[in-house]
């Protein structure tokens, strides 16, 4: 059951009914020692994080540089291990599962990144990259499936004989999605997708990736610092602050009715053109709402 | 576009601050290829102005042939006037323009660790410019000057930051200085070129609030560039929107967000309202991409894309001109009273 609700206590067990389940997740990094005489004081990336996400559901994590998100994204993906605590992917235990047995990881959660220039191959032709999932997995996989796969991102089916740099920053960001879905995922994890995007091209991404998640009811985590880009996109939404979720509830409600003065002071520090039309100043930016 | 008319010897515009900034009829290419083409604005004493655009409209560009920065090979033409400056700018030499830069007018970049001497102390490096433009004597009064900004723009213990390397600083506190080391000399004019989108939302909002106290307590001209049209509503009175090289649009920014005239400046304001979706849940679209430099259409480089683009658009749409400082290119513009609801 996920519950709309804050809180998710790291102390009760870990939901296997959930897409995804989080509890009590820490990791600790070492920085390369400055002193001879004593170890540098290890960084606290994650402080114990709890949360659920349904199967189907739409789930933001905001915040800014430095306050966990992308560690924690890189847990979920099994590129990296928590120092404790556990992270349940469709009812299975993957914090202590060896890399040879996270192939079904790889098969039902996929990735598509901020930057779709440094994410893709430049010496790869479309057509590989789009089906490289299957190729790294052993699957078995037709020439067909690729045009599908460019088709479904609004690519023409030719342009599989084509290289990333050909293509603009909006395009290739449906190059990456398109390789994101080779496998058939269950969930798919973005971590800024559009935030490299042009205005009018951002629209287009964040549709196409509506639309992609709603025909096939795909469970979608959405990474972002800008709160406005995850009020569109999400249901709900984990707030973090230095390596801890400081507010959890429904997009919405977390973004009408703040209550975590991290919170206040992130919702009211993104400039909008409501804002700016309603009278405010740069001056209001660096206040914190009323709540 | 033809430009405002310069000689309109009214007797409202009298009553208007002096002209600092003056760009008549720019062109900037490069081989036989135009990048930017026909731009022409005034910027006032105290006037804050934005530019918006999407990556490849011109912008920077526009920016860079205004300070004299423009790189090998590209080619500036048309005229660039700053008050208090003799002659044009695009005409001006490299010693001229050095000493322009960094006095008269000052610029902030979107990243800070390349604007600054990474082997040099900030405090050094703002008393550096104050002692080359002679503003300061001495090196004593300089460094107490240059401490004096860095309290201006924030720092904690600006004592000690004085005393420190960029590196010790976050990318926030960096462009803190940075913007301290642009107002050291009182520069007429300050050119801002994307300076807080690499930066976290929160300390964007205190960066943008510093630079707008700064240019209002020196009753400064502004010009800001960004792609971010929220931001530009909050810091700037008036907006010019660029695109494929040309100046499509411009006017007061309340007028401009709520009421555009031209299709892209309509496009872009639906484009970027992440609020108001159809009843599928999806946001408003400008069909296909931005292409790249040298591919616009001929005619109105918005055409490709433009939902209303006739024949007639083959040609080149004059400047409308609605106000002064205000107008669009367009043949079929958006009527006047097809305003665009925020809420």
């Amino acid at each position: 059951m996920v519950d709309a609700g804050a809180t998710v206590s790291s102390s009760t067990p870990a939901d296997p009914d959930a897409a995804i389940s989080v509890r009590g997740v820490t990791r600790k990094y070492r920085r390369p020692r400055t002193s001879l005489l004593q170890p540098s004081p290890p960084v606290h990336a994650l402080r114990g994080v709890s949360f659920d996400v349904a199967h189907g559901e739409h789930f933001g994590i905001v915040g800014e540089s430095g306050c966990g998100k992308s560690t924690l994204l890189r847990i979920l993906s099994g590129l990296d291990r928590a120092t404790s605590g556990t992270v349940m992917v469709d009812g299975t235990d993957i914090s202590d599962l060896p890399e040879r047995k996270l192939r079904f990881l790889r098969e039902r959660l996929q990735l598509v990144f901020q930057d779709p220039m440094g994410s893709l191959d430049p010496r790869m032709r479309l057509g590989d990259i789009v089906i490289e999932p299957l190729v790294a997995q052993g699957r078995p996989h037709r020439r067909e499936d690729v045009a599908a796969l460019l088709e479904a991102v609004g690519l023409r089916a030719d342009a599989a004989d084509r290289y990333p740099h050909q293509f603009s920053g909006g395009q290739r960001q449906r190059i990456s999605i398109a390789r994101a879905l080779a496998p058939a995922p269950r969930i798919i994890v973005a971590d800024e997708p559009v935030s490299a995007l042009d205005v009018s091209v951002r629209a287009q991404v964040l549709n196409l990736l509506a639309d992609i998640v709603d025909e096939r009811s795909l469970t979608l985590v959405f990474v972002s610092h800008d709160l406005s880009v995850v009020r569109h996109v999400c249901d709900r939404v984990a707030v973090m602050n230095d390596g801890e979720i400081v507010e959890m509830g429904l997009t919405d409600e977390v973004y009408e009715n703040p209550r975590h003065p991290y919170t206040r002071r992130l919702i009211s520090a993104v400039p909008t053109l409501r804002k700016a039309l309603a009278g405010a100043t740069t001056a209001d930016l660096t206040q914190e709402s009323p709540s | 576009m033809t430009a405002p008319e310069v000689s309109a010897p009214v007797s409202t515009e009298t009553t208007l601050p002096a002209d600092v900034l003056t760009v008549r009829g720019l062109d900037v290419a490069v081989h036989d290829q135009r990048l930017i083409e026909d731009v022409s604005f005034t910027i006032r004493a105290g006037e804050r102005v934005g530019m918006i655009g999407e990556s490849g409209s011109g912008k920077s560009l526009t920016a860079l042939s205004i300070m004299g920065l423009l790189p090998e090979g590209l080619e500036a033409s048309g005229s660039v006037r700053l008050a208090g400056v003799d002659g044009d700018l695009l005409a001006a030499d490299e010693r001229a323009m050095s000493r322009v830069r960094g006095n008269d007018i000052a610029m902030v970049f979107q990243e800070p660790m390349t604007a600054l001497n990474p082997t040099m102390k900030i405090g050094r490096q703002v008393a550096e410019s104050l002692l080359i433009h002679r503003t300061r004597p001495d090196g004593k009064s300089a460094h107490a000057a240059a401490v004096e900004l860095l309290v201006q723009v924030g720092l904690p213990d600006p004592a000690a930051a004085a005393q420190a390397y960029p590196h010790q600083f976050s990318g926030g506190q960096r462009q803190r200085v940075v913007l301290a080391l642009a107002l050291a000399n009182d520069p007429a004019l300050l050119v801002c070129d994307e300076p807080t989108t690499a930066l976290d939302v929160t300390v964007q909002a205190m960066v943008l609030d510093l630079i707008v106290r700064g240019v209002e307590r020196r009753h400064a001209a502004m010009l800001f560039i960004t792609h971010d049209l929220a931001v530009i509503a909050m810091a700037c009175e008036r907006v010019m929107v660029m695109y494929g090289g040309r100046v499509v649009e411009s006017g007061p920014v309340r007028e401009v967000f709520t009421k555009p005239r031209h299709r892209y400046t309509q496009g872009l304001i639906g484009a970027s309202d992440l609020a108001v979706v159809d009843e599928r849940g999806r946001l408003a679209t400008i069909p296909g991409s931005v292409p790249a430099a040298g591919r616009f259409p001929a005619g109105c480089v918005f055409r490709n894309r433009c939902l209303h683009a006739t024949e007639v658009c083959a040609e080149r749409p004059p400047w409308t001109s609605t106000s002064q400082d205000a107008g669009f290119a367009c043949f079929h513009p958006t009527s006047e009273d097809e305003g665009i609801d925020h809420g």
